[in-house]
C-alpha cells in the first residue's frame, strides 16, 4: 500500500495516545519540584492597595509568595502584542502595560496578582486563598460598544476612551459611491459571539532553573516553542535565548489559545530562579475559562449594495473588536489583517471599505482562535449574502453564483491576491451532494410532522500560511513567518525530519513522514518526526493559521530537495553514471533503464563512511532549509446546512451537513477529513451552543461546563465531505491548508439555515433553543398583527 | 479540596452517631454533587460520613403495587430493575437518563432527593408519585419534604433510608435538558395515581420542584395532551437565566407536560 502523498495512512502517533502513553507537560516530574498557584483578582477592575501574604508565608510547605513589584524590580518585561497596527490618522496603537503579575491595578477577573510556591499543589492552592489583597474597587465595563462611550471606566491610561486603534482598509469614497449607485442595499448589525477555546489539555508549565549553568528549561503547552523562547528572552528578559530551552511535549489541543506566552509561564520561570526549585503549574478548568485567551467578540454594522442585476457594487463595514483587558500576542492583527482582508469573500466586489476599532474591556484577553478573523469575516459576508437574497427575492445560491470571482489571479480591494480557486465548481458539488432538488419534498415531509425545515449556504475563502515575511513586516508584523526544516538521513537509511511546526492534534508525525515516503520510497515507520524542542529543532515559527501544511511541509520539501540532490551525486559517483540518469524509486537509487542500483541505506552508509565520495563532497547526509512563501494560500468551500426546527421547543436538529472544499493538494485524505470534522464541530458549537457571558460587573457567568455549552457528539450530524481541489500555484506542494476550514465556514451556514426554517432573519449566535423559540414568537406576533 | 476526615458508616444509626460527634460533618452518598462541590472549594465539611455501603440502605422491592427503593440505590440499579420497570417504567427511564453512565453508577436516589437540586429529576417523580420519604426517624410526604431550592425537611443528622410509593396507573417523565449541563431545564412528571392525576415540575420553579394543579385538574377530566391545550402557564415564579427566560420555561412546562401525557 502506498504511504505517499494522497494515501490515507493511519496515524503513527495514535498508538501512544490511545494507550495512555502520551507524555504531556503535567505528566513530567522533576527532582525538587515545587508547585505554583496564583492569587487572582476576584474583581474586574480595581486598584490593588495592599497584598498581605503573611499567613501564607507562615504555612508549612510554603516556599515563597512573590508579587509583581518584585517581578518588575528584577527587570521582567511586560507582555506585548507582536503586530503594530497604525490607526488611520497615522498614530501608533495604544498598547497598555501588561505585567505578568499586577502591581497597581487589576483589569479583569482572573488577573494574576501573586504566585505562591509550595511543596504540593494542595498547599500552594490553599495558601493562595489566604493571601489578603486589599482592593479599591472601580467601575467595570465589559461591552465593546459601551467601553467607547465617554464616561466609561478608563482601563489603561494611555488608551483614551479604551480605544486601542481606529484602523481602516479599502477605499471609503469609492465604496460610498458604489453604495450610492445601488438599487438595493442590505444593512445589518452582526454580533460575533465570544468563545472560550477549551482545549482538552489545560495549560501547564514546568520551569527549571540550573543556577550552576544559569540556564532555564521550560516545559510548556505551546503551539510554537521557538516563538515562546524568542518572546521570553528578547521581550520579557527572563533569560537570553542560549540560556533558555523551551520544550512543548505532547500537547492536547490548542486552537490558538496555546500560541501565546501567558503570565503564568513567565512567573514560573522567574519564580524558579528566585526559589531554586523547579516550579510546576497546571491550570484547572476554572482557571482556563477565566484566563485562556478567548476568541471572536465583534460587533459590526455593515452595508452591502447591489445593482439591478444583483451584482455587488459596494461593501462597507464598521467593526468594534473587543480585545479584553490586555493586548495578547496576535490580538492586534486578528481583527485587522486576518479579518478585513477577507471581506471580499468569494465575490468580485469593486469597492470595499472596512473600519475596525479595537477596544479594551474588563474581560479576559481576546486573541486568535481557530480561524482567527476569517470566521468573523465569513460570518459577516455570508449572513449578508443570504439576507440580501431574501430581501431581493432571489435564490441565495444564484446570488452567490452571479458574484463569484471566475478568473485568477484576482486582486481584491482589500490587499489579498487570490491565486486560485473554483467557486462555481464547489457550489455545484455541494448542491449535488446536498440534493438541493429534493429539498422541497423534504420540507413538505417535515411540515407534515409539524417541523420547520430550512437550508443555509456558506461560500467562504480564507487565507492560510500567513506570509511572505517581507510583506507582513511592511504591515507591522514583528517577526518573519517562514518555516524551517531539517532532514537527517542516518547511516542505516532511516530518516529524522526536524520541523519548526508543532503538532497538537494535527497528525504531523504521520503526514510529514508521508513526504519522505513519497520522495524516497522509504516506509513511514523508518521516518521519525522531531518537533517541539528548541534544543533539538533548529528554529521554527510554530503551528497556527493552518500553516503547518502550506508553510511547514514546504520547508520539508526544500530540505528533501537538497537531500535528493546529494543522494543522486553520491549514487552517480559510486555507480559511475551521470547524475541526471539517477532515479530514486521504491527505496532504491538506480541508473534509469538499467539494473545498476544502490539500496537506499547503501547511499546513507556511503555518505557517512565517506570512503568513496565525489571529489570535494562533505561527508554526511543532512540538509536544512528555510521556506518563506510567496503568498498566502487560499482554501475555499461551499457548505450547505439543512436543519429541522421543532417549533414547540425551538430545538434545532441538523439533519444534513455538506461541504465541498478546495484544499489544493491533499497529503492524507483521512487526516484532512478529521480536521474538517473537528472544525465543523467547533463552528456548529459557535453557531448553536457556545457563548462566553460576563455580567455587567465583569464576573464570568459561564465559568464551567454547567453553563458553557460545548458541542457533544449527539449535537452533530454525520458530515458529507466533498472535494473540488485546485492545487495552489503558490507553493511547491500545491497545499492550501485545512485546519480551520470547518470552524470558518460552518457558522453562517447554520444560522442561514435556521433563519430560513423559521422565517425570521433576526437571530444571533448561539442559536439556542430558547432564542429560536423567541424568534418564532416574533413571527407569530407579526402574523397575528397582520 | 480542603482536608476532610472520611468515615465509613456501617449502618444508618452508626452514621448518625458519627455525624453527631463531628464539627461540621456531611453524609456522603454517591458523591456526584458533593465531591465536585468540595473540589471547587464551594463546600468544606470537616467530616464525610460515607453511607453508600451502610447496611440496609440499598435495594428495590416491589410488593404488589407498593414500591420501596433503598436510599443508597444507584440510578443505574433503578434504571435496570425489571420488576420496577414492569410496574413503573416512568421511574426506571427517568433514572436511565440522569447524567452519564459514571454518574448513574455512583449517584443514588437518596442523595439526589436530600440535595434537592432545583434541576434534579427525582424530586419531580417523588412529588408526582406522592412518595413517602422514610428517614431514620420518621416518614415524610414528598410535598412536605421538598422545601425550596436545596432545602428539605431533613433535620441535622437525619438520614433518608428509603422512599416508598404506590405504582401509578400510568405515568411518564419528559425532560428538556439544559444545552450546557444537560440537567433538566424543565422536567415534567405526570402520573395517574389512585389519588387522581398529579403533575410535578422540576427545573423551572424559582422555589424548586412544584405541582401544577391546573394541569392535574384538566387531566382528572381526561388524560390526554389535548386536555392541557388551553391551559396558560404563567411565567410568574419561574427561573430566568442565561439559558432561557421565564417565558421560555413556561412554554416548556406546557410542551413537556403534553409530551409526557401523550407518551402513555
Amino acid at each position: 500500500m502506498s504511504e505517499g502523498i494522497g494515501a490515507s495512512v493511519r496515524r503513527k502517533e495514535d498508538k501512544r495516545f490511545i494507550t495512555g502513553k502520551g507524555k504531556y507537560t503535567d505528566d513530567i516530574k522533576q527532582e525538587n519540584q515545587a508547585y505554583a498557584a496564583f492569587v487572582r483578582s476576584s474583581h474586574a477592575h480595581a486598584i490593588v492597595k495592599n497584598i498581605d501574604a503573611s499567613e501564607a508565608e507562615a504555612m508549612d510547605g510554603v516556599v515563597a509568595v512573590l508579587n509583581g513589584h518584585q517581578l518588575t524590580a528584577d527587570g521582567i518585561g511586560n507582555i506585548i502584542a507582536g503586530w503594530a497596527i497604525t490607526s488611520k490618522d497615522g498614530s501608533a496603537m495604544n498598547m497598555g502595560a501588561w505585567s505578568a503579575l499586577c502591581t497597581e491595578k487589576v483589569r479583569y477577573v482572573g488577573d494574576a496578582i501573586a504566585i505562591v510556591i509550595a511543596d504540593t499543589q494542595e498547599i500552594a492552592r490553599n495558601a493562595a486563598e489566604t493571601v489578603m489583597v486589599e482592593f479599591d474597587i472601580l467601575p467595570a465595563v465589559v461591552s465593546p460598544e459601551k467601553t467607547l462611550e465617554s464616561g466609561s471606566p478608563q482601563i489603561h491610561e494611555n488608551a483614551p476612551n479604551n480605544q486601542i486603534y481606529d484602523w481602516e482598509i479599502g477605499d471609503e469614497a469609492a465604496t460610498d459611491a458604489g453604495l450610492a449607485s445601488a438599487t438595493h442595499i442590505t444593512e445589518m448589525e452582526i454580533v460575533n459571539n465570544r468563545l472560550a477555546p477549551n482545549p482538552m489539555e489545560p495549560r501547564a508549565a514546568i520551569a527549571i532553573y540550573d543556577d550552576a549553568e544559569e540556564h532555564y528549561t521550560l516545559y510548556t503547552t505551546s503551539q510554537n516553542p521557538h516563538v515562546a523562547r524568542l518572546l521570553l528572552s528578547a521581550f520579557y528578559s527572563v533569560a537570553p535565548e542560549h540560556k533558555l530551552r523551551v520544550i512543548a511535549p505532547d500537547v492536547g489541543g490548542g486552537f490558538g489559545s496555546k500560541i501565546y506566552v501567558y503570565p503564568e509561564e513567565i512567573a514560573c520561570l522567574w519564580a524558579s530562579m528566585k526559589t531554586g526549585r523547579s516550579v510546576k503549574w497546571t491550570s484547572d478548568r476554572s482557571e482556563a475559562f477565566l484566563t485562556d485567551a478567548h476568541g471572536r467578540d465583534h460587533v459590526t454594522k455593515a452595508k452591502m449594495g447591489f445593482d439591478a442585476n444583483g451584482k455587488i457594487v459596494g461593501f462597507k463595514v464598521d467593526t468594534i473588536a473587543n480585545i479584553g483587558a490586555y493586548m495578547s500576542l496576535f490580538s492586534s492583527v486578528t481583527p485587522t489583517y486576518l479579518y478585513a482582508t477577507l471581506l471580499s469573500g468569494q465575490y468580485d466586489m469593486p469597492a470595499i471599505h472596512g473600519n475596525v476599532r479595537a477596544v479594551y474591556t474588563n474581560t479576559a484577553p481576546v486573541d486568535a482562535y481557530r480561524g482567527a478573523g476569517r470566521p468573523e469575516a465569513t460570518y459577516l459576508v455570508e449572513r449578508m449574502m443570504d439576507t440580501a437574497a431574501l430581501e431581493m427575492g432571489v435564490d441565495p445560491a444564484e446570488l452567490r453564483r452571479k458574484n463569484f470571482i471566475q478568473s485568477f489571479p484576482y486582486q481584491t480591494q482589500v490587499i489579498m491576491n487570490y491565486d486560485s480557486g473554483d467557486f462555481p465548481g464547489c457550489m455545484d458539488k455541494a448542491q449535488a451532494a446536498a440534493d438541493i432538488a429534493g429539498f422541497a419534498a423534504r420540507k413538505a415531509s417535515s411540515a407534515s410532522r409539524g417541523k420547520l425545515r430550512g437550508i443555509g449556504y456558506s461560500s467562504f475563502i480564507e487565507a492560510c500560511g500567513i506570509a511572505p515575511s517581507a510583506a507582513v513586516g511592511s504591515l507591522g508584523c514583528g517577526v518573519g513567518l517562514w518555516e524551517s526544516a531539517e532532514v537527517r538521513v542516518n547511516p542505516v537509511g532511516t530518516i529524522e525530519i526536524l520541523t519548526g511546526s508543532h503538532s497538537h492534534g494535527q497528525s504531523h508525525e504521520t503526514t510529514f513522514a508521508q513526504l519522505a515516503n513519497d520522495r524516497f520510497g522509504v516506509p513511514i515507520d523508518s521516518v521519525q518526526i522531531v518537533h517541539g524542542d528548541t534544543d533539538k529543532v533548529q528554529f521554527g515559527m510554530g503551528t497556527y493559521g493552518s500553516r503547518s501544511g502550506p508553510v511547514g511541509m514546504n520547508a520539508i520539501v526544500k530540505a528533501l530537495d537538497k537531500v535528493e540532490a546529494k543522494v543522486k551525486k553520491i549514487a552517480a559517483h559510486v555507480l559511475e553514471a551521470s547524475e541526471d540518469d539517477i532515479v530514486i524509486e521504491a527505496g532504491e537509487v538506480k541508473i534509469a533503464g538499467t539494473d545498476k542500483k544502490m539500496a537506499w541505506h547503501e547511499v546513507g552508509l556511503a555518505a557517512y563512511t565517506a570512503h568513496n565520495l565525489p571529489e570535494g563532497m562533505e561527508p554526511g547526509l543532512k540538509e536544512g532549509a528555510f521556506y518563506d512563501p510567496i503568498n498566502f494560500s487560499f482554501p475555499s468551500a461551499t457548505l450547505i446546512c439543512e436543519v429541522e426546527v421543532d417549533p414547540e421547543t425551538g430545538v434545532t436538529d441538523i439533519v444534513q451537513f455538506t461541504t465541498a472544499d478546495d484544499f489544493g493538494v491533499i497529503i492524507n485524505p483521512m487526516v484532512v477529513e478529521g480536521q474538517v470534522h473537528g472544525g465543523l464541530a467547533q463552528g456548529i458549537g459557535q453557531a448553536m451552543l457556545e457563548n462566553v457571558v460576563y455580567d455587567d460587573s465583569g464576573q464570568l457567568l459561564t465559568g464551567s461546563y454547567m453553563d458553557y455549552a460545548m458541542p457533544r457528539a449527539d449535537d452533530l450530524p454525520s458530515f458529507t465531505i466533498e472535494h473540488n481541489n485546485v492545487p495552489s500555484p503558490s507553493n511547491p506542494l500545491g497545499l492550501k491548508g485545512c485546519g480551520e476550514a470547518g470552524a470558518i465556514g460552518a457558522p453562517p451556514a447554520v444560522i442561514n439555515a435556521i433563519c430560513n426554517a423559521i422565517g425570521n432573519n433576526n437571530l444571533s449566535m448561539p442559536a439556542t433553543p430558547s432564542k429560536v423559540w423567541a424568534a418564532l414568537q416574533e413571527v407569530s406576533a407579526q402574523q397575528a398583527a397582520e | 479540596m480542603y482536608e476532610v476526615k472520611y468515615h465509613k458508616a456501617s449502618s444508618a444509626s452508626d452514621a448518625a452517631n458519627i455525624i453527631s460527634g463531628s464539627e461540621d460533618g456531611k453524609f456522603l452518598a454517591g458523591g456526584q454533587t458533593l465531591i465536585p462541590t468540595m473540589k471547587a472549594k464551594l463546600a468544606a465539611p470537616s467530616d464525610l460520613v460515607d453511607i453508600s455501603q451502610a447496611d440496609g440502605l440499598a435495594g428495590i422491592s416491589v410488593d404488589g403495587s407498593t414500591v420501596t427503593i433503598g436510599a443508597m440505590t444507584t440510578h443505574a440499579e433503578v434504571a435496570g430493575n425489571a420488576a420496577l420497570s414492569a410496574c413503573c417504567s416512568s421511574i426506571t427511564s427517568l433514572a436511565g437518563n440522569i447524567g452519564d453512565p459514571a454518574v448513574r453508577h455512583k449517584g443514588t436516589i437518596g442523595g439526589s432527593i436530600a440535595n434537592n437540586d432545583p434541576a434534579a429529576d427525582y424530586p419531580a417523580a417523588m412529588m408526582a408519585l406522592g412518595a413517602t420519604i422514610i428517614t431514620n426517624n420518621r416518614e415524610i410526604a414528598a410535598e412536605a419534604f421538598f422545601q425550596g431550592m436545596f432545602e428539605t425537611a431533613l433535620d441535622d443528622g437525619e438520614i433518608i433510608t428509603s422512599i416508598r410509593f404506590q405504582a401509578p396507573e400510568k405515568a411518564a417523565y419528559a425532560k428538556f435538558p439544559n444545552p450546557a449541563s444537560r440537567y433538566a431545564m424543565v422536567g415534567v412528571f405526570a402520573a395517574k395515581t389512585s389519588d387522581g392525576a398529579r403533575v410535578a415540575v422540576t427545573g423551572a420553579g424559582a422555589d424548586g420542584v412544584y405541582r401544577q394543579s391546573e394541569m392535574e385538574a384538566a387531566l382528572d377530566g381526561a388524560w390526554s395532551a389535548d386536555a392541557l391545550a388551553d391551559i396558560h402557564v404563567s411565567s410568574d415564579g419561574l427561573l430566568s437565566d442565561i439559558h432561557g427566560d421565564a417565558a421560555y420555561r413556561a412554554n416548556l412546562v406546557k410542551v413537556m407536560a403534553g409530551r409526557a401525557v401523550a407518551s402513555v
